[in-house]
């Protein structure tokens, strides 16, 4: 996932749990069922989980622009020098 | 969603009804240790449906006789208790003997006046447990040993 992805998946998985749970809510106290809620928000998580949690194309619409490998080439990274150990000197 | 189970517990107003009949006193002693014991049997009739909401799990009800004695401004003690599962079972009537002692710390049971108390518990679901009783005064014991 992308970055812009990776907001998308936290907004979404957000506003489904809480419209999950409010409707499960409501269904279960006009029905009067304690069940019926649990049953309706634990399918609302289901859902929500194939949603959010795996790669889908739709979290993948603004990928990040990587340098192109032959302009790479053209600006070659400076060598680095070994580093040269230097002992310090005691105090006397 | 719990909390707010719990919180529409709150909109019930519960209406619940309750008599307890003296049928018999079966016999009443002083223990050798001293202390006072009465055996009595009892029909308890009640109506607890009203109680119960899409969040009650169980409704525990007890019954505790309630007198005052030099020694104790107020004696409980508890005769009887019940689990009621769901609505259906809660309107209920049983005949029964006192299913726990009624013994006194003393003496004091001769001629005593005693209130009933029906006390229920509704255990949610989730969330908060309410508690109420119903208060039945106007109950005596003999005036002597049987």
């Amino acid at each position: 996932m992308d970055w812009q992805g990776q907001k998308l998946a936290e907004q979404l998985m957000q506003i489904m749990l809480l419209v999950f749970a409010v409707v499960a809510f409501t269904a279960g106290y006009i029905l009067g069922s304690f069940q019926t809620m649990i049953q309706i928000y634990a399918g609302g998580v289901v859902l929500t989980t194939l949603i959010t949690v795996p790669n889908w194309p739709w979290f993948n619409r603004h990928p990040l622009q990587w340098l192109d490998p032959s302009e790479a080439e053209k600006h070659p990274k400076p060598q680095l020098q070994p580093v040269n150990s230097k002992k310090k000197s005691a105090k006397k | 969603m719990c909390a707010m189970a719990s919180l529409s517990d709150n909109l019930n107003s519960p209406s619940p009804t309750s008599q307890i009949q003296i049928l018999n006193i079966n016999w009443f002693q002083k223990q050798p240790h001293g202390n006072d014991e009465v055996s009595l049997t009892m029909n308890i009739t009640a109506d607890l449906q009203s109680l119960f909401t899409w969040n009650t799990k169980q409704v525990f009800v007890f019954v505790a006789a309630e007198y005052e004695t030099p020694k104790n401004s107020l004696n409980q003690v508890s005769l009887w208790d019940a689990i009621i599962p769901t609505k259906e079972h809660a309107n209920f009537w049983i005949q029964t003997a006192n299913k726990y002692r009624f013994v006194d710390q003393g003496s004091n049971l001769r001629g005593k006046e005693f209130n009933l108390t029906l006390h229920w518990h509704v255990m949610p679901k989730t969330g908060k447990m309410f508690a109420d009783k119903i208060v039945m005064s106007g109950y005596r014991l003999p005036e002597e040993y049987r």
